[in-house]
């Protein structure tokens, strides 16, 4: 066999790895970036528990190793209580990669926000609108555009942390091509494997360029 | 009647005085214009007339109800909530950087205190607000977003924003200080047809030449207090202080 037909030959279980990999990444960011933006708004929040649970989420997360996160919810929580088990792995990997990305999408929500200028929200309270108001017609709309470059930046970190979820069982891209790469003996199935994450990063990349151009239009 | 006045306004930020004991009267139809140095206080009295600022202390009257009172600091009295959302609706704002919403066209700017707040139909409030552009000379930039505009163009826009709430009086902080030289006449000229309709207005301004023109009184502040009124007639001509003597002199 040549190894372009050997190649072939994995291609099928290659792109069920990504799969697992694709979908993990966007649901993990895509429900993170929701449960972000009220953290952001939490953390920006001048009532003190909203404030500094907020905050106190944010620097967990962002402070201990994404490893130890997923670790500690699949392996460590059952230890503390039965009722704490999660059993699908699976469940367990969405849970602590959307509770991680979450922590990260908030601060940089978070600084989109606070990048906006002062006079939109004093020009738009002249004119009786609300706080919320403010949010929703204002200030959202002129964040998510500074937002585009860093979620898709997410998206695309988010796209190779996948990799860790094998420490649970889990069968995505990278643990797919380690398990052919040992039982064929050999390292070529590795090329096209980075190629595949070089397809699926490239349509990211092409997505999030369409949308920056697409909310561009009012610069 | 008198649409807003003063009485004792104090405003301190931190251990620094930036006003002290404001009196200040704008009737309803005047077009009061403040000057003075920089530094004066101006920005923050108008900021604290509309509750961009809190004040520190004194009262603030608005068409002769209290719509605030307070002492070191802490607001002892001020209007019911509704009456206070309605007074500060009366008052329109027009700011020296215009800020305008870059994420909305000129009309949808122009709509959005009418549509959101005051729930206008949308029919109406797009009626409304192209009549409003018309009026400020951009009819034809209804579509178009604030970045495409000029300077003199988007502060148009903003005084458009601000009258299509229906303001009793208009508050401009240096409404032309961020144009280039040759755009500070189409706003003043817009500036001017308001002043002509009867609209009460109150004016922080450097352009001299729109306060003898246009104003009814001129009052000349400086270290957070204001120390002289009157006619332009009497303020240009005849300043009494030192120090208003010495700033006309270093702007006429
Ligand atoms: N948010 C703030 N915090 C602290 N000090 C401030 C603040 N805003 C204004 N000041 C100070 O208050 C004083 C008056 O400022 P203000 O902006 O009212 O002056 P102004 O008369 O409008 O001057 P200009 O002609 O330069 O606009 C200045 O000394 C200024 O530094
Ligand atoms: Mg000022």
């Amino acid at each position: 066999m040549n190894d372009f037909s050997r190649i072939l030959t994995w291609l099928p279980q290659l792109l069920l790895g990504a799969r697992t990999t694709i979908v993990i990444t966007i649901l993990a960011v895509g429900i993170g970036l929701i449960l972000s933006l009220f953290l952001a708004l939490g953390k920006m929040s001048r009532i003190f528990v909203i404030n500094k649970f907020c905050s106190a989420y944010i620097f967990f997360f962002r402070g201990t190793p994404l490893l130890m996160q997923i670790y500690f919810l699949y392996f460590g929580l059952p230890q503390f209580h039965p009722a704490l088990t999660i059993r699908s792995a699976f469940v367990a990997a969405m849970i602590a990669y959307t509770l991680n990305s979450a922590a990260y999408l908030a601060e940089n929500i978070r600084a989109g926000i606070q990048s906006i200028d002062k006079g939109q929200f004093e020009a738009a309270k002249t004119i009786g609108m609300s706080g919320a108001q403010t949010m929703r017609l204002v200030i959202i709309p002129q964040a998510v555009r500074r937002l585009i470059p860093p979620v898709g930046n997410e998206f695309i970190m988010m796209l190779k942390d996948v990799s860790l979820v094998a420490i649970i069982g889990l069968a995505d891209l990278t643990k797919v091509t380690r398990a052919i790469s040992s039982s064929s003996a050999t390292a070529l199935v590795y090329i096209p494997a980075m190629i595949i994450y070089l397809i699926i990063t490239a349509l990211f990349q092409f997505v999030f360029n369409t949308l920056e151009k697409k909310y561009s239009v009012y610069e | 009647m008198s649409i807003i006045r003063t009485e004792e306004l104090c405003k301190n930020f931190g251990d620094l005085q930036v006003l002290q004991n404001v009196n200040l009267t704008v009737n309803s139809g005047e077009v009061v214009v403040i000057i003075g140095p920089s530094g004066a206080g101006k920005s923050t009295l108008l900021r604290s007339l509309n509750t961009l600022e809190t004040i520190t202390s004194g009262k603030i009257f608005i068409e002769d109800n209290l719509f605030c009172r307070a002492e070191q600091g802490v607001i002892k009295e001020e209007m019911s909530k509704e009456d206070k959302k309605a007074a500060l609706l009366d008052m329109g704002m027009v700011f020296q950087r215009f800020n305008l919403f870059p994420n909305m066209t000129v009309k949808e700017n122009v709509m959005a205190g009418p549509v959101h707040v005051k729930k206008t139909p949308k029919e109406e409030a797009e009626k409304r607000a192209l009549e409003l552009l018309e009026k400020v000379g951009l009819a034809d930039k209804a579509d178009a977003y604030p970045s495409r505009l000029s300077g003199g163009q988007q502060q148009r826009v903003a005084i458009a924003r601000a009258l299509a709430m229906q303001p009793k009086i208009m508050l401009f902080d240096e409404p032309t200080s961020a144009l280039d030289p040759e755009l500070v006449g189409e706003v003043l000229n817009v500036m001017k047809d308001l002043a002509a309709q009867g609209m009460t207005m109150l004016c922080v301004t450097h352009e001299m030449g729109f306060a003898r023109e246009v104003a009814d009184k001129v009052v000349f502040m400086a270290d957070g207090q204001i120390l002289e009124e009157g006619t332009p007639e009497e303020i240009f001509n005849h300043p009494k202080t030192a120090k208003a003597q010495q700033f006309l002199s270093s702007v006429l």
